[in-house]
């Protein structure tokens, strides 16, 4: 969207309507790229066309995180200058809360689970 | 802020706003919705973090493996877009003030939403046949919790456009309205956007390991 119409129109009284709309050609865009981000993924997982799990783990973890973006930028019409930018930081906010709460969880919790002591040895240390 | 005048002339205060700037009706709702949307997102991630953990935990029972049929959560997913871009035709036919082609715009919205429910259901179902139930493992309590609330999530959302749609057809495409189905873009998308992570992490990798 223009910025310059998009700052007239936010001083105007129809604020509550400006936030940024797409166009058709974008909302295709968004969409076809959408349907490619999710067919490769499940073809690589449905065929096993790559030679080892965790290349293809990586793989369709990449292209989530590329579809996610796409779906932010066409469909939620992020932008830095949305809502003069506070939309950007509560969405930057909420990803370091998820980064933090995701990796901690993972990262502790197999931690636990390879300091614990295995059965064999419990059962030998009456 | 308010500020009292001359308080002692009559011994009573009086107030008045200080930094009277009235705000038109609507005002904030897009960024109070985003910031909503944001605190909902903390919520799925708190599941997703609960399925990365307990996801490998089968209890001797059925793994991702046996359970997950990829077609057919490639045909659900299929729908979710499908609603997407068809919610987008309804933005995009609202701007231009066309009543009638927004309202089939939303209902066809609906009908794949619903769709998508019903093949969640069916799967569902199918599980709980198999055996497969919340109670069955950590993991399957972690799957049913992260996918279900998600379909709860979807089905609010059905519940809410069906109350728009309604709403357009009796007060037509003012001012409220327009911010109304302007707040349901954003949470039908934002959906779509937790449902690449459930098929990622939970479906495709699941499937994988």
């Amino acid at each position: 969207m223009n910025t310059d119409t998009h700052a007239a129109h936010a001083a105007d009284h129809h604020h509550g309507d400006s936030h940024a709309h797409g166009t058709f050609s974008s909302y295709m865009l968004g969409f076809v790229l959408s349907v490619v981000l999710t067919a490769i993924p499940f073809w690589l997982v449905m065929s096993g066309a790559l030679p080892s799990k965790q290349i293809t783990a990586l793989v369709i973890m990449a292209f989530a995180v590329v579809q996610i973006v796409v779906h932010m930028i066409y469909f939620l019409h992020m932008s830095p200058k949305s809502e003069n930018g506070w939309s950007m930081m509560a969405l930057i906010f909420t990803i370091v809360m998820v980064v933090i709460a995701l990796s901690g969880s993972l990262w502790v919790m197999n931690h636990l689970n390879s300091n614990m002591m295995p059965m064999h040895e419990m059962t030998g240390m009456r | 802020m308010t500020v009292a005048v001359n308080p002692t002339q009559t011994g009573e205060p009086v107030f008045y706003l200080a930094d009277e700037h009235p705000h038109p009706e609507g005002y904030s709702t897009s960024l109070g919705f985003w910031i909503y949307l944001m605190s909902d997102c903390l919520i799925f991630a708190m599941l997703f973090a609960a399925f990365g953990v307990l996801g490998g935990n089968y209890a001797a029972g059925p793994a991702p493996k046996d359970l997950f049929d990829l077609d057919l959560v490639a045909v659900n997913t299929s729908m979710l877009l499908l609603s997407s871009i068809t919610y987008g035709f309804a933005m995009l036919t609202m701007q231009q003030n066309k009543i009638a082609l927004t309202q089939m715009w939303l209902a066809i919205t609906g009908l794949f939403g619903a769709a998508f429910i019903g093949i969640e259901l069916t799967e569902f179902a199918h599980m709980i046949h198999e055996g497969a139930t919340p109670q069955r493992s950590a993991f399957l309590s972690a799957f049913f919790t992260l996918v279900g609330t998600h379909g709860l999530h979807v089905s609010c959302g059905l519940i809410w456009l069906v109350t728009l749609m309604v709403q357009v057809w009796k007060f037509g495409l003012i001012e409220a309205n327009r911010r109304r189905l302007m707040c349901l873009s954003m949470f039908w998308h934002f959906l779509d956007v937790v449902w690449i992570g459930v098929f990622t992490f939970v479906y495709l990798l699941g499937v994988l390991r």
